[in-house]
């Protein structure tokens, strides 16, 4: 295992309404992986993720990101909602969507110039949109708009990018984009927690897994976790992972 | 004109842009009820504040009437929140209640308060103008008009000062506040300021008025532009000629005022409904029929493409073979040969390279879904576009 922890969950529970989604969650994230979050259709993933950003309270339990909570360590972390969060008929274009991400750095009040503008259009640049970037963002294809977003997370110039689902409803090129950049942000460092559906793709694009279905079930190298038993204990039935390198 | 003529359309001029600025978030946060909400609830606040102050345009009447206002926006989402109705429930519970409420209260001390429902909910611009405001004795004007237009300031002010602080949390709430800007503050700061506004403007205009300076200008701006600012500025300026030409209509028909403003935004409104250029209700239908006939022209194509044959190619066959009527045959035909995709020699049509290609790429597209290699078809054909 790697020395730093970028983020460490400590015994969370989530409820909406009363009811607890996410029980008692134990889990360290090491600075400088690639990790997937795995688990059904209402595991709690997004949950999970949310809560790491202190977008829900839990009822029970803490994070901590680099060893500080959440409100201390904001620039520090950088998110990806999933595409359908947002109303993409929003009177705005695809540069403006990715300026939005130079809006912590700034602040209150303060209102974004001429630097801000150059880290968009660059962040745009490398995920291949620089063309589209006065484009209005309903006019853009699914893939497109993911890319949108990843460039808007680009700009935060965080330590640990947390995404739900980037992989969803995207083209296969895209899908091929997105992994690369991630795999580059690793190289540089950084943490990259990814909620992920294809289970196919994980030893291919992972070096670390979550598994999670209400309780986590497993949390480790991909190499070593990513199995048949861990996969059955998550999805309830008899997987077969002919993939495993 | 007379003064009283120029002030009464300055006090409408201002309400529509006090009002179009705050709701022009509530449209694009699908939040249009809850101003509709706001105007009616203010009532117990405004007779509560009556009571204490005996003065229509008091500021602390203004504050506790927007804080009845704020009450209603707590209730409905402490409601929503159970989980047990809807959104839409919520409202229709909460703003009946607090109406009533009002009422009762004005029916118990008819007596003491000459304020009546009426008035609340359509107001009087025309009487605006006799409730002057004295400053050492000299007059400076309306006072509605000084109210109003000091509740704009403060909008603008704060328009201007967290613009993006709105805009961010008004597009993505969860971004804002991973980003440490509270949706909530953003989210109660708005309410606020609608409520303000509503009660500032209520008792020039009336609250459904209000209502509907708040939603439809920038609703039709929505329509019409894709951009944030200009969208803002374009509805301020649909308030401000919907108050001028409504005002002149009820000049001239002897009509209310607010009535007739009302009046005019419902008729701009439907004009815009109908023949927006990309979201109207016309460009639509024109759309989903071109998009009919793309979907046609393709598998003309493929047809043509599939079979070399004479036989299948021959114009007066097309009918039989691929099962259309003539008139659809037609434009189909049309349409293709206007893009240089077939070639007609003898009654026989057999495709261009170019309508080979088109084919070619755009079954390419359907399949894989890859959209880098018909960017620029996407500006010729409605097929391709979202
Ligand atoms: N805002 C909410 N209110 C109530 N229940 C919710 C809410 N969001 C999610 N849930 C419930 O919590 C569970 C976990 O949801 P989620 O974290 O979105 O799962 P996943 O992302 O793994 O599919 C689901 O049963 C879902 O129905
Ligand atoms: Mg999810």
């Amino acid at each position: 295992m790697k020395e730093k922890i970028a983020i460490k969950v400590d015994d969370l529970t989530v409820a909406y309404n009363f009811k607890p989604v996410l029980w008692d969650i134990d889990l360290s994230v090491p600075e400088g992986v690639l990790m997937a979050i795995v688990g059904p259709n209402g595991a709690g993933k997004s949950t999970l993720i949310k809560a790491m950003l202190d977008i829900i309270k839990p009822i029970a339990g803490s994070v901590e990101i680099f060893g500080k909570p959440y409100k201390k360590q904001y620039k520090e972390v950088a998110y990806v909602p999933q595409k359908g969060s947002v109303d993409w008929d929003f009177p705005t274009t695809a540069l403006d969507v990715v300026m939005m991400g130079t809006y912590g750095s700034l602040g209150w009040i303060k209102r974004p110039g001429r630097k801000q503008k150059k880290e968009a259009l660059e962040a745009l640049e490398k995920v291949g949109m620089l063309e589209f970037r006065s484009r209005q963002i309903s006019q853009l294809s699914g893939g497109q708009q993911q890319r949108i977003f990843l460039a808007r997370a680009l700009v935060q110039q965080a330590s640990i990018y947390i995404m739900d689902e980037p992989f969803q409803g995207v083209d296969a090129t895209t899908e091929k984009a997105i992994i690369n950049i991630l795999k580059e942000l690793r190289k540089e460092g950084k943490t990259v927690v990814v909620v992920h559906h294809d289970l196919q793709t994980v030893p291919e694009y992972f070096d670390w897994v979550t598994f999670l279905n209400v309780k986590k079930i497993a949390t480790g190298s991909v190499k070593d976790i990513f199995n048949d038993d861990n996969l059955t204990k998550t999805y309830g039935i008899n997987y077969k992972v002919s993939v495993l390198q | 004109m007379t003064s009283a003529q120029i002030e009464i359309q300055l006090i409408a001029c201002i309400v529509a842009i006090a009002c179009a600025i705050p709701g022009a978030f509530l449209v694009l946060r699908k939040m249009a009820m809850i101003s509709d909400a706001i105007s009616h609830s203010i009532l117990p606040g405004i007779v509560i504040g009556f009571f204490l102050t005996e003065d229509l345009n008091s500021p602390w009447l203004i504050l506790l009437a927007a804080l009845s206002g704020i009450i209603t926006v707590v209730m409905v989402e402490y409601i929503q929140k159970t989980g047990l109705v809807k959104e839409d429930t919520a409202i229709g519970l909460v703003f009946p209640a607090l109406f009533s409420i009002g009422v009762i209260l004005i029916a118990k001390n008819a007596g003491d308060v000459h304020l009546d429902v009426d008035a609340v909910l359509l107001g009087e611009l025309a009487f605006a103008p006799f409730d002057r405001l004295l400053i050492g004795g000299t007059d400076v004007g309306p006072k509605s008009l000084w109210v109003i237009g000091t509740i704009l300031l403060i909008t603008l002010g704060l328009l201007i000062s967290f613009f993006k602080e709105l805009k961010i949390s008004t597009f993505d709430k969860q971004l804002a506040a991973t980003l440490g800007f509270s949706p909530v503050l953003m989210h109660y700061g708005l309410m606020s300021i609608a409520s303000v506004t509503t009660v500032g403007a209520f008792d020039a205009v009336g609250a459904i008025l209000v209502v509907a300076l708040m939603i439809a200008p920038p609703a039709m701006a929505y329509l019409l532009i894709k951009d944030l600012k200009k969208m803002l500025v374009l509805a301020c300026i649909f308030g401000v000629i919907a108050a001028l030409a409504g005002y002149w209509m009820a000049h001239w028909l002897d009509a209310s005022i607010a009535g007739s403003i009302t009046t005019v935004l419902g008729m701009l409104f439907l004009i815009i409904y109908l023949f927006a250029p990309n979201s109207g209700l016309i460009s639509v239908l024109h759309r989903q029929k071109r998009q009919k006939i793309e979907v046609h022209l393709l598998t003309f194509l493929l047809h043509l493409q599939n079979h070399q044959e004479k036989s299948e190619r021959h114009i007066n066959h097309l009918n039989e073979h691929i099962n259309w009527h003539k008139v659809r045959a037609t434009s189909v035909v049309d349409l293709a040969l206007k893009n240089n995709m077939i070639t007609i020699d003898d009654h026989i049509i057999s495709l261009t390279e170019k309508g080979r290609i088109f084919t070619t790429e755009a079954i390419n597209y359907i399949i894989t879904n890859k959209s880098a290699a018909i960017e620029d078809m996407k500006e010729r054909f409605f097929l391709f576009r979202g």
